[in-house]
This record gives structure tokens, sequence and C-alpha cells, in this order.
């Protein structure tokens, strides 16, 4: 068996450990665009930020494509798919026939049409490369504009700041983190970036990158007339999923490419899973494009264990997100902001500001679908485990979550044996 | 390969488990040390914890799952699952104290280390023949073998 995996995400990681469980001799070759072993791609926030070095971003261990037998083709662009002949083609002009097709593309960030956004001095923040730009470009700046008031926008906004330079965020949405947040844990988070001195400029839009004769920035000018100041722009308003070469093979695309349940798309020998794909959510009864990494690590691990032969149904993803702001840590999983008027919902919340600390449950026709924490969140697991089980609630229980107090001992009656102490209990005496 | 298994029928909730663990992951290794010094001076903690509802109580702690979320989660690489020992295992040099592993282990075995930016989570007594929790509890409401799980 031939396994071809393109990109060196975590995806890709997922998928080399989920075929090697179920075929140990196939023959594996990754080919990425990117020149490095896979790294953390979350972690260049912190290399920018100073928190860790060069030498902490490998995701595995540098044995690990060997004890593995991965023959990796780093620095590789992949130009083309020929889904009839089972073949891709390379940049550097080859071609790699396959049995099994992973593509494992990821995302590219989207920048939107913004006057003055061509030119030195605006900078995407996604890759390892990006992050060894940015630290240059922190020593010779005195303040930065982030477009874009999501994770990596507030990510790369710390880190900046944490190099010394004084960062301004923009964000068209009422409140940083929109999507993972609702108005008061956003705000909460906005009060703390104010407190350390990054300013945050919410239900505005950038208009325009303003520069000089000579081409340099000059600053950015906002819909409400603001002028920022700044040497250089970091524009984070998202990743599309990198998904025009599935396009181009003829394989159904949504937002992106679709998948099943075994991960396969529309061709059955062509499989799809991190950023670049619109897999099975666990909640909602759709496939939905959910960029994060749980999801990206257990879609590459699925699609290489069915890639495999495995008969392993991909469970689905579950939204969810964990970030720390300068100590204060939030959690945020599966659905926090129901529409509104939505039926069967039931929102309880329980802010303590003096502490700094916000807890918000969402319940879904009795079972709990999301949560928000901010400060104390050393139970979020425990959350996530109802929500990930779907447990049915009775009053009591409901009562107990609300109030803080979630318990493996709630779980309905047999489920915890099953999980914790399986058949052969019974048998030691 | 051998795991812990917890039996709630005959958990006293006496804690001994904790205690044991506490010392098997002390840097002296003796008890009144481990417990009136390290844990105040350097934040030692236990591993496993014991969780009570009314008159039913269980020793908890990691399950070291064969798929496990908390290792899809890891954003460093801390956390790698060994197929050859079946252990679940954390570095901590690795660790950069996201806490993704703390919220998507829906078991709730991950906590935050009460000091460093870093988690605390069981090893299954790497380095020992039978974890230090197993060979404390009086009763078998905990016990280590084989029951056919990676
Ligand atoms: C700064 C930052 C912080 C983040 N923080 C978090 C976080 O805290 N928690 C979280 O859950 N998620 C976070 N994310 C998102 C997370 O990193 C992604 O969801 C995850 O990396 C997706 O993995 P992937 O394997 O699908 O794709 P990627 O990691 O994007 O990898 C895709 C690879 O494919 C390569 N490639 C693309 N096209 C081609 C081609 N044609 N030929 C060859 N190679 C190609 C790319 O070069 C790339 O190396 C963060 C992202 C960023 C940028
Ligand atoms: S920490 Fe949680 S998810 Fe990870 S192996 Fe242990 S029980 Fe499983
Ligand atoms: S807190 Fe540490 S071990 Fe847990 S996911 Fe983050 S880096 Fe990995």
């Amino acid at each position: 068996m031939k396994y071809v995996i393109v990109g060196n995400g975590v995806a890709s990681v997922g998928a080399i450990e989920g075929i090697r469980r179920v075929d140990p001799d196939g023959e594996i070759t990754v080919i990425s665009e990117e020149s490095s072993p896979t790294y953390g791609r979350p972690l260049i926030s912190y290399l920018l930020a100073g928190k860790i070095g060069p030498e902490r971003m490998q995701l595995r261990p540098v044995t690990f494509y060997d004890k593995f037998k991965v023959k990796m083709m780093l620095g590789t662009k992949v130009t083309g798919v020929d889904a009839k002949a089972k073949t891709v083609a390379t940049a550097d002009g080859h071609n790699y026939p396959y049995d099994k097709l992973l593509i494992a593309t990821g995302g590219v960030p989207f920048i939107p049409p913004l006057s003055g956004k061509d030119g030195s001095g605006v900078y995407s923040f996604t890759t390892l490369a990006h992050a060894e730009t940015l630290i240059d470009v922190a020593k010779n700046c005195k303040n930065v504009v982030v477009i874009g008031g999501g994770l990596i926008g507030l990510k790369a906004a710390e880190s900046l700041h944490d190099r010394g330079v004084k960062v301004s965020i923009v964000e068209l949405a009422p409140r940083v983190l929109s999507a993972a947040f609702d108005d008061k844990a956003g705000n909460l988070v906005a009060k703390r970036l104010d407190e350390v001195g990054i300013s945050v400029h919410c239900g505005t839009q950038a208009t325009e990158i303003k520069r000089d004769a000579g081409g340099a920035v000059q600053g950015v000018t906002l819909k409400d007339g603001t002028f920022l100041p700044a040497q250089a722009v970091v524009i984070a308003i998202g990743v599309v999923p990198a998904s025009s070469l599935a396009k181009d093979a003829g394989i159904t695309v949504d937002r992106g490419i679709i998948v099943d349940d075994s991960l396969a798309s529309s061709d059955p020998d062509v499989y799809a899973a991190g950023d670049v794909a619109q897999a099975k959510d666990l909640i909602l009864d759709e496939n939905r494009v959910v960029p994060i990494w749980p999801n990206a690590f257990n879609q590459g691990f699925y699609a290489g264990k069915n890639m495999a032969g495995a008969a392993s149904p991909y469970s689905g993803g579950l939204a969810m997100n964990a970030i720390a702001f300068y100590g204060l840590p939030t959690v945020s999983v599966g659905v926090v902001n129901p529409a509104p008027g939505e039926q069967g919902i039931e929102v309880a919340d329980n802010l303590d500001e003096e502490h700094g600390t916000y807890r918000k449950l969402v319940f879904k026709d009795g079972k709990l679908v999301g949560y928000v924490l901010l400060g104390e969140i050393d139970i979020a697991g425990l959350y996530t485990g109802f929500i990930r089980f779907k447990f049915p609630l009775d009053a009591e229980t409901k009562e107990k979550l609300v109030s803080g107090r979630p318990s493996i001992l709630q779980w309905p009656e047999g489920f915890f044996d099953e999980q914790f102490n399986p058949v052969g209990a019974q048998e030691i005496v | 390969m051998k795991k812990i298994y917890p039996n709630k029928e005959v958990c006293i909730g006496c804690h001994l488990c904790e205690v044991a663990c506490v010392t098997a992951h002390s840097k002296t290794k003796d008890h009144i040390l481990a417990h009136n010094v390290e844990k105040a001076q350097e934040g030692l903690a236990p591993r496993r914890n014991v969780a009570q509802e009314g008159a039913v109580c269980v020793a908890l702690s990691c399950r070291h799952c064969q798929e496990p979320m908390c290792v899809a989660a890891c954003i460093s690489g801390a956390l790698t699952k060994n197929t050859e020992t079946g252990r679940c295992e954390y570095n901590e040099e690795q660790c950069v104290g996201c806490w993704s592993c703390l919220m998507a282990c829906p078991f709730g075995s991950i906590r935050r280390h009460p000091f460093k930016e870093k988690i605390v989570k069981c090893d299954m007594c790497a380095g020992r023949d039978t974890p230090a929790c197993v060979e404390a509890c009086p009763n078998a409401g905990l016990v280590f073998e084989d029951r056919g799980s990676d």
C-alpha cells in the first residue's frame, strides 16, 4: 500500500500515527511546502513572545519519521492531483503515485481587499517563517497594528507586546474573540488587554494602510476616523481552507473539502483532514470547517486508520479553545453563543467581576452543549465529558453543573464502570 | 497492558492513594517532607484525586486512554501515547501551559500545576513495578492489572 500525505501539519502527524496503528509496513510519503519537520503551529506565538526557543518547536522527536518509516519530502509544493491516474505532481516536475491520498494542506491566511495592503510592512502570522520575520520586525518598530481580534490576532498582539512593541488591535465585531466568547467573557479579556497596555478598537474597521512616498507603512486609518500610527501591520483575520488541489481534481468542495465519517472525500481514495476539511461536528448535525488543533489531529488520526483499512468512524469534532492572556486562563467549548430564540436552549451564567472569573453553561434539550470558563478552569475537562458523552441531565445534576461542581460520579449508572473499571473487575477477589 | 482500575464499590475515601502519590512524586521521597515542605514550596500535588458524591467515592486519575484526547490537543508535543507501554506520557520540559489538554480530556484527569505554567498528570509511576497509589490502597479500590487494553 502506498500512502501519500500532502502537508505536514498536525493532521499529517495524526494520520501517520493512525496508519501505523493499523498498517506497520505500508509506504508513507509526506510532501510539504514548508521546509521544517512538523512543529507546533500555535507555538509560533510563544516563539515570537520569546517564551520558548526554536529548539522547542518540534511536535515529535527527531526520530519520529524514521521510527514510523515515513519518507519526508520537505520544501516541495504539490501543484496538482490526478485522481484518475492516482498521482500527485510537484512543482519540481515529479509525479508520485498513491493508493490512498490524504490532503492535509491546512488553511491560508485571509487578506481582505484593503487599500495599501500590498508592499512591505504588512505581515501574516500563521507560520514559523512569519514568526521569525516578526521577531526581526519587532526590533525596529515602535508601533504595530494588528487587524483581527480573534485567537490568532490576539496571540500576535500579546507576543509583539512582550517584545516591547506598542500594539493596537482592530476588530470589526463589537468585541474580541467574538466566535469563541460572548460579551461578558470578551469584555473581561479586553479589560485584561487594556490593563497590560494593548489598545483594543472594536466595532470598527481598517479602511486604509497609509504609506509614505517611499512606500513605508505610516499607520492605519479606521472607519471611525481614528488614525493609528504604526511601522508595521499584521493581518490576522482568519484562515480559509487550502482546498484548491481538491477542487481542481474534481473533488467536492464547499467551504472546505467535504468528507464522510471515514474522512474520505467524494473520491473514495482521496481523504482530507484538518483545517482544509469540512467534517462532521459532534453537536451540530452537519459538516463544518472548525480550524482548530485537536480536530486536525483527530481527523488525521481517523483518516489514517481508515486509509489503512480499519473501519473506524470519526465521531465528530468539537469546537474548543483554551487561551491564556497574561495570566487569565480561558476555555470555550461547543455551542457558546446559541442563536437567539433557538428552541430548547437554556443558558446559565455566573460572573464574578471582583475575582475576574466567569462561568457560562449552555444546555440544549436537557444536555450540556457548550461552556465558557474564565479564571477558574480546572474543572473544564469534566464539562467537556458531559458534552462529549451527551448525557441527559436530571435537575439535580444540572444544578451541580451550573454551580461549578461537575463530577464523574454524576455520570449515568454503568458508564463509569464501562470507562474506568470495565469487565474483569467482578472476577478479581 | 497493565493499567490502574478504580472500583467505586469498595473505595472508602481514605485518601491514602493521594498521600502515596505525593510522596512517590516528591524529590525527598519522605512522607513528612513531601507533604509539609514540598507541597508548600514546590507546589507538589497528587496526580490521583478522590471524588465523592454522597456516600460514594472513588479515586480518579488518568486512564492512559487507547486514543487519548489530551494527546490530540497538545500543541507542544509534551503529551504522547507510547504504544509499546500503553502509557500516555508527559514531558514537562516541552509543556507551555496552554491548558488545551486540560480542556480536552473528558475525564478531567489533568490539572494545572499550582505555581508553574505546567500541568500535573499521572505517569503510572514510571520506574516502579506497581504504582504507589495501588500499593497504598488498603482495599481493592485500586488494582493494577492487564485487562487487554492498549
Ligand atoms: C498563531 C496561531 C495560534 C493558534 N493557536 C491555536 C490554539 O491555541 N488552539 C487550537 O486549537 N488551534 C490553534 N491554531 C490553529 C491550529 O494551528 C490549526 O488548526 C492546525 O495547525 C491545523 O493543522 P493542519 O494539519 O490542518 O494544517 P496546517 O498546520 O496548516 O499544515 C498544512 C501544511 O500543508 C502545507 N501545504 C499547503 N498546501 C500545500 C501544497 N500544495 N503542497 C505541499 N504542501 C502544502 C503547508 O505549508 C503546511 O505546512 C492556531 C493557529 C495559529 C496560526
Ligand atoms: S489525560 Fe485524559 S485523555 Fe489523556 S490519557 Fe489520561 S484520561 Fe485519557
Ligand atoms: S498544557 Fe502542556 S501538556 Fe497540556 S496541551 Fe498545553 S503544552 Fe501540551
